[in-house]
């Protein structure tokens, strides 16, 4: 709820095992919790279903767009270069001599998807993120080593400081910390 | 990437030998590698290694500095011989890059796990391989300080690259190449710099690997992006690592020089890129994995698979040294047959028969196990392969060019000193490189290291329920 919002970022769970954060952000979603994030020192696929099942990437589609673009662009290049405004004749061949102009299409389209696979990756995590309140938990060091944490956040309608932390201490979590803002 | 579910890992007794050392857990993996970096112990040969190597650049930096004032008529080449060392150095360089985003990209849609703990080396060799690669064209073109002419931007002279040379395809091809080559290692990075940022017990290293890590945090939906985005750019660095070398020799192919205008260029210089690539792979990971007593994660297997890589890929060349001389003789064209007999016993036969010895005869001992499983022979043996593919190069380039169609402009080449000393210094540059990079960033990948102890993997109840 927003008066919590000034207060907290959230409340975060700290669980050994890979299995345990599964299965807690498994209950956490049937419990209706959806505003929540779980961080782990390695991708677990099972996780993200876990949090928002439904939920597709757009990703594919941006490196899609990418690839036409570079493909697109590649060649109006050429095309443009060589038959409208510098045409000059090599080897008597075409002004618009397309099997020769395939070589830089193709490299501008896979640089074109190659770019958008990497800037839209860090654009949707919203990187670089120089802040994030995750990191005032001083045991969240160990979320890029051999811990596993489940943050509900205070944005979530359902979030309530002492009823959010009662369900949270049910998963049995090495502890549950408040996540200042 | 880091595969949950399908790991390998530690097999059974009667399984293949497994790809880390057993008892591992994350900690201990993280500590092992990142405790390379993160410790304010530099060894004394690492400054050793650092002194040598920026000589060896230091001397680069004068032959460059040279060749902008005296122009490219220091080096050897002349009329008819005008691409000799640089262009020879140039395709040599680049492919050698070509293991790495082989075994990083290709092996991973192929799921060889073996590729896990040599792949963040081999892409680190790629990205200076190229940086090294990419100096040859530039400084041989006479006027390198006019280099950006090749890139097609409006400009007052009204004119644009010519797209039908395939020296404009290289151009394009290249600075695609690194760049993604770039990307791809960066994007590998980032999980590992965050472990280094959270690791970092000093002000200095948690700033310098908080930037790089850019806030890196772990998050669950960060994940899902970053394996679907790293597995996009395999799928796109896979076809782009078989062009690049295909546009390189298209400088060749395309041309009517015998001995360059074959149809066999394309697979038969991808092939040799991957063998050079992989010996120069061996070359460097047989010392470092010594030094840093890193046996636990590079293993005798990951030596015998890249062995395997190259006995297959040199079998490939041979094969196109084959069809070369079948071709020369088949198509009864009188230039293609001079061509050959020129190779085989005009002036640079020595060059030519050391090139058959260096990559066709002596790899042949790789069919035996007790050879690849053998440091020191197949370290041995991945240096003749580097003269070998070398020398391939030079005798493509040289022998072909020095006695073409007409005898009245036939000429020799020979080297001078300062063809020798900007190559040396392009090895010394490279090497330099990468000793920095193993002091300041990971060189075996944590994260994907991980993927291969039991802790890394997930219950199966978990997966289905």
């Amino acid at each position: 709820m927003a008066r919590h919002r000034s207060e907290v970022h959230g409340l975060m769970a700290e669980f050994e095992r890979a299995d345990m954060l599964v299965a807690a952000a498994r209950q956490a979603h049937s419990e209706g919790y959806r505003k929540m994030d779980a961080y782990s020192p390695f991708p677990i696929r099972e996780l993200d279903d876990a949090l928002s099942p439904q939920h597709s990437s757009q990703l594919p589609l941006i490196v899609l767009i990418g690839g036409i673009a570079g493909c697109i662009g590649g060649y109006a290049l050429q095309y443009w270069a060589s038959a409208v405004n510098y045409p000059l004749n090599i080897a008597g061949k075409p002004f618009n001599a397309w099997p020769m102009f395939i070589p830089v299409t193709f490299e501008c389209t896979i640089l074109g998807a190659a770019l958008a696979a990497v800037l839209g990756m860090l654009a949707l995590n919203r990187l670089p993120m120089p802040y994030h309140p995750v990191f005032n938990v001083p045991r969240f060091v160990l979320a890029s080593r051999n811990r596993f944490f489940l943050c509900i956040e205070s944005e979530d309608p359902r979030f309530d400081l002492e009823s959010t932390r009662r369900f949270l201490e049910t998963l049995s979590p090495v502890e549950v910390t408040t996540v200042a803002i | 990437m880091a595969d949950t579910g399908h790991g390998a890992g530690p097999a059974g007794p009667t399984g293949p030998e497994p790809l880390i050392a057993a008892g591992y857990t994350f900690e201990t993996i993280t500590d092992r590698i990142a405790g390379i970096v993160q410790t304010r112990h530099t060894p004394f040969w690492w400054y050793a290694g650092l002194a040598v190597t920026a000589a060896a650049s230091g001397m680069l930096l004068v032959s460059v500095t040279y060749l902008l004032f005296e122009g490219v008529g220091i080096w050897g080449n002349n009329q008819p011989v005008y691409w000799a060392f640089g262009i020879t150095n140039f395709v040599w360089w680049i492919g050698i890059g070509h293991a790495g985003t082989l075994i990083s990209a290709i092996l991973l849609l192929f799921r060889q796990e073996w590729r896990t703990s040599i792949n963040r080396f081999a892409e680190a060799m790629t990205l200076f391989a190229v940086v090294c690669a990419g100096m040859f064209p530039l400084i041989h073109m006479g006027r390198p300080w006019l280099a950006y002419w090749l890139a097609p931007y409006p400009n007052t002279m009204g004119m644009w690259p010519q797209f039908k040379s395939p020296l404009v395809w290289d151009v394009f091809a290249v600075t695609t190449y690194i760049t993604v080559s770039a990307l791809f290692w960066f994007v590998g990075l980032i999980p590992d710099l965050a472990i280094l940022r959270d690791r970092s017990q000093t002000r200095a290293g948690q700033i310098f690997y908080g930037i790089l890590a850019m806030g890196w945090r772990g998050s669950a939906h960060h994940w899902h992006r970053y394996e679907t985005a790293y597995l996009l750019l395999a799928g796109l660095a896979t076809p782009l690592v078989v062009s690049v070398h295909t546009v390189v020799s298209f400088d060749f192919a395309v041309s009517i020089v015998p001995g360059w205008h074959t149809t066999i260029f394309p697979p038969y210089f991808v092939a040799g890129a991957v063998y050079s690539g992989f010996a120069m792979v061996l070359t460097l990971v047989i010392p470092v994995r010594a030094i840093y007593r890193l046996q636990d994660f590079i293993t005798m297997r990951h030596l015998e698979n890249m062995a395997k890589v190259m006995l297959v890929t040199g079998l490939i060349v041979a094969y196109g040294y084959t069809i070369e001389a079948f071709i020369a003789w088949y198509s009864a064209n009188q230039y293609e047959g001079f061509m050959l007999y020129n190779r085989v016993v005009g002036p640079y036969w020595w060059a030519y028969s050391l090139l058959i010895l260096c990559n066709v005869i002596v790899p042949q001992a790789l069919w035996f196990k007790r050879v690849r499983t053998n440091v020191v022979a197949l370290f041995a043996l991945s240096i003749v392969v580097n003269i070998g593919m070398w020398l391939e190069r030079f005798v493509i380039i040289v022998t072909s060019l020095h006695r073409d169609f007409l005898v009245s402009s036939w000429g020799r080449f020979a080297p001078t000193f300062w063809d020798w000393s900007t190559y040396i210094g392009t090895i010394g540059l490279f090497v330099m490189l990468l000793l920095i990079f193993m002091r300041l960033l990971p060189a075996v990948s944590i994260l994907e290291m991980r993927s291969l102890v039991p802790e890394g993997r997930i219950d199966q109840e978990v997966r289905e329920s």
